[in-house]
């Protein structure tokens, strides 16, 4: 089983992304903590942290495309499921701080403390324990996911009016996140953190150790979109994307294969958020808004819908881009460029980097793959055409 | 359910009294209509009579204000959604032809096909060798055989819908609902699809609506002629074809 999916899994590009990714992951790291500071090959803890934010956004990245460039599903809300898994990994964070916080407090973090919380709330029991918040990683972005879809793809809500209630939803949590007395920390959210399992999360050994595992957590979840949508169920995915009734009249229950597909690419969205976390070092409700969802579609759309390697390498380069920007004079126009970007790609690349790229190859490879049934026909020696009836 | 319990008759599909309305339109009027097992019925009619429209409401597309559907004598197919009439086994070709343009004309077949279609079969699905020749003997018979890697969407008209045949012979139902097929098509291929159906319904039941009379002569088989979602005359080519309203409203004088 396994060796069949993975031989159907990486097709040239996609062993060349991993191999990449790897590489990455490990050799930045090791230059980080191995060469003496300052000397040229030398990657600085800062640029660690910074490269391993945009490998959580990439992560998030595949998770849109996955449901966007396979399937058709435009969500506008994606940001959600990235912050819900970003909170539930700040509240284990915010747990392991102890009696180290301003207030003292063995149990309460501050905020609550400094909001006179007689006790703590019943949802942020067992937050205290690691495994429990990263089950609670998956469950909680997977379980409003699941809910949120059954409701949505059952009433046959699809195209423009999925992406509105899409955006409505992290808005909705945005405002209930914002609120003092929901639980969360409020406006400033969770921040402050001092360790994860028992390790400083400021140390230059945990910043590449949470590097590294972002990198792995990027190679996982690529992996197992390529086996989703190399199977059979992704040639189902698409025929929903490009004729979803017709998809109905051959006998596929579409919501299911919906539900599944944007279950899925939620719980991806949350364990990037909770590998975000410990390396921003703070979680608060603005994780919510939905210009972030909306970003993270552009990333998307920029790279290549519909090519995984393409929303990775968007998310990359878009924020890169942003980087450089907004530590500049043009600082103040950075979205002003985002549009523009958006709207030259659309304009121009429609296809993406990568979707554009392989417009170039395909016909070649097509030739190829032609050239070799053709050979395969000749020795089998089948009979290319049917006597005509008609004759 | 009512004062006839006895209706439940031998028929494969029974429609009676049917009535749609869109918006006051009344599109379908008190139609009723059986095809028998192993039946095929051709359907003409004037444009608007409602011959998609009846197709909608026989696979769930849309459902009838009144009157009953009945397939194989028991199953009520007006409570039924599109997925489960398609898995009792009925399956339909669209006027427009409506294949999976980005995908490769084997993917087309191999989607069609009546296996497990929940998505654990689809995820973990490994191709069989049973299936395979499925495929294979329908690429036979559509004549795509040497086209297989290619995407559907570059086929012209006239081969898109004889991949969406293909399709249906995937799919394998009881009951096939064939609209327009030999729309775009030359007289060659128009033949070659009569063949084929007559073929088909050596061992299947058809419903086949054309406007093109050569093919619906050739296929020699009963004919419907509706106007105004209801029926207007029915029997064979030569009865119909002789019916004062059938030429006044259809065929012209
Ligand atoms: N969903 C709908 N909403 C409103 N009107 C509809 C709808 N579907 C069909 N109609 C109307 O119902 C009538 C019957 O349409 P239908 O498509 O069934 O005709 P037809 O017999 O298939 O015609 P043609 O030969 O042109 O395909 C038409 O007047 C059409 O405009
Ligand atoms: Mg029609």
């Amino acid at each position: 089983m396994m060796p069949h999916v993975l031989t159907r899994s990486l097709d040239r590009s996609a062993t060349i992304f991993l191999a990449v990714v790897a590489a990455v992951g490990i050799l930045i790291p090791l230059s980080n903590l191995l060469l003496p500071a300052g000397s040229m090959f030398q990657v600085p803890t800062y640029l660690v942290a910074l490269f391993g934010k945009y490998v959580c956004y990439a992560i998030l990245a595949l998770s849109i495309d996955l449901i966007w460039g396979y399937c058709g599903i435009l969500s506008l809300g994606h940001g959600a499921f990235f912050a819900l898994g970003g909170y539930a990994m700040g509240m284990y964070l915010m747990r392991q701080i102890g009696s180290r916080g301003v207030y003292g407090n063995p149990i309460l973090p501050d905020f609550m403390v400094f909001l006179n919380y007689p006790e703590l709330p019943w949802y942020w029991y067992g937050f205290d324990t690691f495994w429990f918040a990263a089950v609670m990683v998956l469950l909680v972005p997977g379980l409003l996911a699941f809910c949120f879809g059954w409701l949505a793809f059952r009433s046959r809500v699809t195209g423009v009016y999925l992406s509105i209630i899409t955006q409505a939803m992290t808005y909705a949590l945005l405002l209930a996140f914002f609120r003092n007395d929901f639980g969360f920390g409020g406006n400033n959210g969770l921040t402050d953190f001092k360790d994860i399992l028992g390790f400083n999360v400021q140390a230059d050994g945990t910043r590449a150790a949470l590097f590294l595992l972002s990198c792995l957590a990027l190679i996982i979840a690529f992996l197992i979109c390529r086996a989703v949508v190399t199977s059979k169920l992704g040639k189902v995915l698409i025929a929903v994307r490009d004729a979803e009734s017709r998809t109905r009249f051959l006998g596929y229950r579409v919501e299911s294969y919906k539900l599944f597909v944007f279950t899925l690419s939620a719980c991806m969205a949350g364990v990037a958020g909770a590998l975000y976390v410990p390396q921003v070092g703070i979680i608060n409700p603005g994780e919510f808004a939905p210009g972030n969802s909306i970003e993270a579609v552009i990333w998307v759309a920029v790279g290549g819908r519909g090519t995984l390697i393409g929303a990775a390498l968007g998310a990359v380069v878009v924020n890169y881009a942003k980087t450089v920007f907004t530590s500049g004079p043009l600082a103040p126009y950075w979205l002003f460029m985002l549009g523009a970007l958006f709207i030259l790609v659309t304009l121009l690349l429609p296809k993406g980097i990568i979707g554009t790229f392989n417009a170039w190859w395909e016909p070649w490879k097509a030739q190829r793959i032609a050239a070799n049934a053709e050979s395969a026909a000749l020795e089998d020696g089948v009979s290319v055409s049917k006597p005509n009836p008609a004759e | 359910m009512n004062a006839l319990p006895t209706r439940t008759t031998s028929a494969l599909l029974y429609l009676d009294g049917v009535h749609v309305s869109f918006d006051g339109f009344h599109a379908i009027n008190n139609l009723s209509l059986t095809l028998e097992p192993g039946e095929m019925r051709a359907i003409i009619g004037p444009n608007g009579a409602g011959k998609t429209t009846m197709m909608d409401i026989i696979t769930g597309k849309t459902r009838p204000d009144e009157g009953e559907v009945l397939f194989d004598g028991i199953t009520d197919l007006t409570r039924l959604d599109e997925t489960r009439i398609a898995e009792l086994g009925i399956g339909r070709k669209f006027q427009k032809p409506t294949v999976f343009e980005s995908q490769t004309i084997q993917d087309n077949l191999l989607l069609a096909l009546n296996v497990d279609h929940s998505v654990r079969g689809t995820l973990f699905w490994r191709e069989t060798k049973d299936e395979s020749e499925r495929i294979e003997r329908v690429l036979e018979t559509i004549r795509l055989k040497d086209a297989r890697h290619k995407l559907a969407g570059s086929l012209s008209h006239g081969q898109k819908q004889w991949l969406e045949i293909g399709m249906l012979l995937a799919q394998d139902p009881k009951l096939l609902l064939v609209d327009e097929p030999v729309a775009g098509m030359t007289d060659v291929e128009t033949h070659q699809t009569a063949e084929l159906l007559k073929e088909i319904n050596k061992d299947k039941t058809i419903m086949v609506v054309e406007h093109d009379m050569t093919f619906v002569r050739e296929l020699g088989v009963k004919v419907t002629c509706l106007h105004e979602g209801t029926v207007l005359a029915e029997g064979t080519i030569d009865q119909v074809s002789s019916n004062e309203r059938v030429i006044e409203v259809y065929l012209g004088r």
